[in-house]
């Protein structure tokens, strides 16, 4: 397993260590419970240096990465970011990233952990040459600050005014000292940041954070709290609600296609789904009787089994177990109802508004 | 790391706690066992009659992350349940040892109860897993 640079201060702080995308990594310091409390309260620190970049220098790799990312890369401005998708022929998911603009001739990708060998992959078998693109996963370490205490703390400790930073802008810096790039983006639904740094500047900065942090709430957060924060935001995590199988339209998001014939990767194959209907949708879902959803529960509708929970747990906002499930439409609409199978008991669920909170 | 591991109750291989009363034992999990586990999000427990076999799982206990069963450490009848654990299952992470109970069993074999664990021997077992 490999380790970040923090793996020290992760023990130190109390951190109870798990392997998640070929990394060794907290899955919680206190409680998970605790720490997605203190991310909705106030604000948590995570320590996701184990995802991955990709670097794009030049007009060749820049036109080669906006013909494999599923938005229009070639007329996003310097200083924005966007969520999309990299999809492949048959219109299923690569994976689902971040793409920065980062100037004219400059972009880079924030790319899953456990897809950085494959999107690199990816990328190299769809470039003329190799030169303009740098995999620079290894290098790079990144934080989220996440909470509505995140622009508050930031500005403690950063160079210029987090506040003025808008949603999916981003902006260099310097955190602690240390030259950053900061993106008001995150996969928290609590709003805040996330933080690019090099990896010797990792320690310093998440410290300086967490000291300057603690008198407004700040708790460092591991990836226990990540999930279930991430879960109540209903966003998709890649191998759960998203795989090569798997229609971006059946998982709600077609906003983050640009679809027209031939843009993309995967965009005419997409387009053929959308035009032969949808037959199922994701959803989310919360029990409306004791117990916990999990991730490959069934989804059964008069004893037959009609999809699979892709993602389920305990909200601990809501008190109660919620989910996502891929479901026919004919129930995909918010009050459908149908049952989750846990352990063999069939637990009455009804389709709710997402995000859950 | 610090367990806490009353003098005065027995233990399961299980990490499950025993107090061995006049006609019936009280039974919950240990200080270990609640750290291992984590933030206790539901119980499943058996119904008040329902028969517990030694060894095989009488109940599930979730955590956010996991499911575990709960075996039983002996053989008997179930003669209590805690209903506090329906709405607040953390109880079990803030008092294993109290509050924290989870069932109450009548032994069908008062010998069985020869065969848990003491204090010392539960403590020895789990510094060699937290080692």
């Amino acid at each position: 397993m490999k380790r970040t640079p923090l793996f020290d201060i992760h023990l130190r702080l109390g951190a109870r260590m798990v392997e998640f995308g070929g990394y060794e990594l907290p899955v919680q310091y206190t409680s998970i419970l605790e720490e997605h409390h203190a991310v909705r309260e106030a604000a948590g620190l995570f320590d996701v240096s184990h995802m991955g970049q990709i670097e794009f220098e030049g007009p060749d790799a820049i036109r080669a990465a906006d013909g494999l990312f599923s938005r229009n890369l070639a007329g996003l401005e310097p200083g924005r970011v966007q969520y999309g998708l990299l999809c492949n022929e048959n219109g299923g998911v690569v994976d689902d990233i971040t793409c920065y603009r980062v100037a004219e001739q400059s972009a880079f990708w924030c790319v899953n952990a456990s897809n950085i060998a494959k999107d690199w992959r990816w990328v190299l078998d769809h470039l003329e040459s190799s030169s303009g693109v740098r995999n620079t996963s290894d290098e790079t370490g990144l934080l989220a600050l996440q909470g509505p205490a995140s622009t508050a703390i930031l500005t403690k400790v950063g160079s210029a005014d987090a506040g003025a930073l808008r949603g999916f802008r981003f902006a260099r810096m310097e955190v602690a000292g240390c030259p950053a790039l900061v993106s008001r983006t995150g996969y928290t639904g609590a709003g805040g940041f996330e933080i690019y740094l090099s990896n010797g500047d990792l320690p310093k900065v998440f410290e300086t954070l967490l000291a300057e942090g603690a008198p407004l709430g700040l708790q460092p957060a591991g990836l226990g709290a990540r999930d279930t924060l991430r879960l109540e935001a209903a966003l998709p995590l890649y191998g759960c609600e998203l795989d090569e199988e798997t229609s971006p339209l059946a998982a709600g998001l077609e906003r983050f296609l640009d679809l027209e014939a031939g843009a993309f990767i995967g965009a005419d194959a997409i387009l053929r789904d959308r035009d032969a209907g949808l037959e199922s949708r994701l959803v989310g879902f919360a029990l409306q009787e004791r117990g916990v959803a999990r991730a490959g529960c069934p989804v059964a509708l008069e004893g037959k089994t009609i999809g699979r929970v892709t993602s389920g747990g305990p909200s601990p906002t809501l008190g109660k177990s919620i989910g996502l499930a891929y479901v026919p439409t004919e129930v995909s609409e918010p009050g459908s109802r149908f049952q989750v199978v846990v352990r063999e008991r069939a637990l009455q669920a009804s389709v709710v508004e997402t995000p859950f909170v | 790391m610090d367990f806490e591991i009353p003098d005065e109750l027995h233990y399961s291989k299980d990490d499950e706690w025993i107090l061995l009363e006049d006609d019936s034992v009280t039974i919950g999990v240990t200080d270990f066992a609640q750290q291992q586990l984590g933030d206790i999000v539901y119980v499943e427990l058996p119904s008040v009659g329902d028969p517990v076999v030694v060894g095989e799982a009488f109940g599930v206990i979730e955590s956010v992350k996991a499911v575990s069963d709960l075996l039983a450490p002996i053989s008997g009848q179930v003669v209590a349940i805690n209903k506090n654990l329906a709405d607040q299952p953390e109880i079990i992470n803030e008092e294993c040892y109290g509050t924290g109970w989870i069932i109450k069993i009548k032994p069908s074999d008062a010998d069985a109860l020869d065969s848990l664990l003491d204090a010392d021997s539960y403590r020895k077992i789990v510094s060699k897993r937290s080692a």
